[in-house]
């Protein structure tokens, strides 16, 4: 089976071989190193769409793992049923989620702005029923679509999952951009803010928050895309991105892609670490265990502490 | 483009605070509204600006119905407004507030040039983030933000509020100076004696949510007179 973005088997780019030969040749722990990227990448791809609809919305939608598990569908139906290429699929996959999570807004979470609880209880009773409603649909699994470009030469490790780490910082990048320098992400956190002072300033603050809950949604779609060629595709996929996306969020605090990019990065070596020397398991305790410390230490998260310390360098100059 | 009001009545949650609210506001004109602390002069501000659905009435602005419409299409219609406190986005830049307010106004033209010119503050300040700014500076880019996108009715919510005297002035003397370039008609509430006097063609006073007086004249310049609608 093809893929388009290079199919199972085809080598890993060899310019990513070369610079692990490099670093390996130096004395550092390649595979320690790698299990670390792939540990930050996805809880940086896990967390991102939610931190953004939580972040400047005030909305924890708890579906957020069965819109990356819809993104995966999608991208894997795309190149299985139709015969998409797989970066073609991953768009697909991508904007179909964006669009449904718009759907969503429009219809359902716009009537509980302001009512925290009850957009949790509305939003785990969605993914629910996109769990459930899978299932009927496409039965327990879908045909996997296959891990393109193979391993890292010389190593037992996917290339593609350290292409991922690229794909987790274009996505903060990209995401920076567009709320930093583009008109509309000016106005999206102008309306965060004070939407009363927005709207009285010509923001049509309604479109905003459909237009923000569909670019969350969209990153949770292409997260579920990235990981469609190296995940078991089952109706219950999203649940193994919710808590480390919910992690991320509580860890990096307020400010959504600073606390994304320092938890990310934290929670990340804190997994590998820990998942390296005694599994998975215990990997998944120490991330709990840190994001209870960083509550209890920093209220404000990571970007609490950030904030302090870059006010206080600002004092000293 | 005149501002007509009639029979306005609004309030929050089932509590009425305007009650037949009438007047009106012609083309280029400067007016006041005078009263003391909670007799309704923001809710009047608010519910011209969309920002309070009026429970009976009217509001008319250039022959077009606003009543039923949001704030956004307001300032879309070339309606700006400073708020009360100013209410500066305060993480983002001045340049990113300024950028909020161009929708403001009925076409795409952007007055930064003379926002500059008026303020200049503003320019030396582009990338500080507002929250970090002084009262007065905030109270000049909230003033800049309502006028960057060219409105025609400027709504002004005590500009004297929370800033200094000599600011307090400067600013008058810009309101004044920006509606004789500009041709912009400003309806601003105020409880400063200085800034009506200053400011004002003409004001109405309103106490316990009614429209109670006109004055304007030889009555606005009578400080005993307007003190009336103003001291407790």
């Amino acid at each position: 089976m093809t893929s388009g973005l290079g199919a199972t088997g085809t080598p890993t780019p060899l310019v990513i071989g070369d610079v692990l030969g490099a670093l390996d040749s130096i004395g550092v722990p390649v595979p320690q190193l790698l299990q670390m990227a792939d540990s930050i990448a996805f809880i940086i791809l896990a967390a991102i769409g939610l931190t953004i609809i939580f972040g400047m919305m005030g909305v924890i939608n708890l579906a957020h793992g069965e819109f990356i598990m819809m993104g995966a569908y999608i991208t894997t139906l795309s190149v299985n049923v139709v015969g998409l290429p797989l970066p073609a699929a991953m768009v697909l996959g991508a904007l179909g989620t964006a669009a449904f999570g718009a759907i969503i807004e429009r219809t359902i979470v716009r009537q509980l702005y302001g009512r925290l609880l009850d957009s949790m209880i509305v939003t785990f009773g969605l993914g629910l029923i996109l769990t459930q409603g899978t299932r009927i649909i496409f039965g327990n699994s879908l045909q996997s679509i296959g891990t393109p470009f193979g391993n890292v030469p010389g190593y037992t490790y996917s290339g593609y999952r350290v292409l991922l780490l690229f794909a987790a910082i274009a996505v903060l990048i990209g995401a920076y951009l567009v709320f930093t320098r583009t008109e509309f992400g000016i106005r999206a956190r102008a309306t965060i803010q004070d939407p009363e002072t927005a709207r009285a300033m010509g923001v049509d603050t309604d479109r905003m928050y459909t237009v923000t809950f569909a670019i969350g949604s969209g990153l949770a779609g292409l997260t579920g895309a990235l990981y469609a060629p190296s995940a078991t595709i089952v109706p219950s996929m999203g649940q193994a991105f919710l808590v480390e996306s919910f992690v991320t969020v509580v860890t990096g605090g307020s400010t959504v892609l600073l606390g994304t990019t320092l938890a990310g990065g934290v929670l990340g070596t804190i997994d590998a670490i820990f998942s390296n020397l005694y599994g998975n398991f215990i990997g998944q305790i120490a991330l709990l265990v840190t994001a209870i410390i960083v509550i209890r230490l920093l209220p404000d998260g990571l970007t609490g502490l950030a904030n302090t310390i870059r006010d206080k360098l600002g004092e000293r100059q | 483009m005149s501002l007509d009001i009639t029979g306005l009545n609004a309030g929050y949650d089932g509590t009425p605070i305007l009650r037949d609210v009438e007047f009106s506001v012609d083309d280029g004109e400067i007016v006041g509204i005078v009263g003391r602390n909670g007799v309704g002069k923001t809710t009047l501000l608010k519910a011209i600006m969309g920002l309070l659905e009026p429970e009976t009435g009217r509001i008319r602005y250039g022959g077009e119905e606003l009543t039923t419409m949001g704030a956004d299409e307001h300032a879309q219609l070339g309606i700006g407004y400073v708020p009360q406190g100013r209410d500066v986005f305060p993480d983002l830049t001045v340049r990113e507030n300024l950028l909020v307010g161009e929708s403001v106004g009925r076409d795409d033209e952007t007055r930064y040039e003379q926002v500059y010119e008026y303020f200049p503050i503003l320019e030396e300040r582009a990338d500080q983030k507002a929250g970090t700014m002084s009262g007065g500076q905030q109270q000049m880019l909230a003033i800049g933000r309502a006028l960057v996108g060219d409105p025609d009715l400027l709504l002004v919510d005590e500009p004297s509020e929370g800033v200094q005297p000599s600011i307090v002035q400067s600013i008058t003397e810009d309101l004044r100076a920006i509606s004789d370039e500009f041709g912009t008609t400003i309806l601003f509430v105020e409880q400063n004696l200085s800034v009506i006097q200053g400011l004002a063609d003409r004001c109405y006073a309103i106490d316990h949510g009614k429209i109670v007086d006109e004055l304007d004249g030889d009555a606005l310049a009578d400080r005993g007179q307007l003190e009336e609608y103003l001291v407790v």
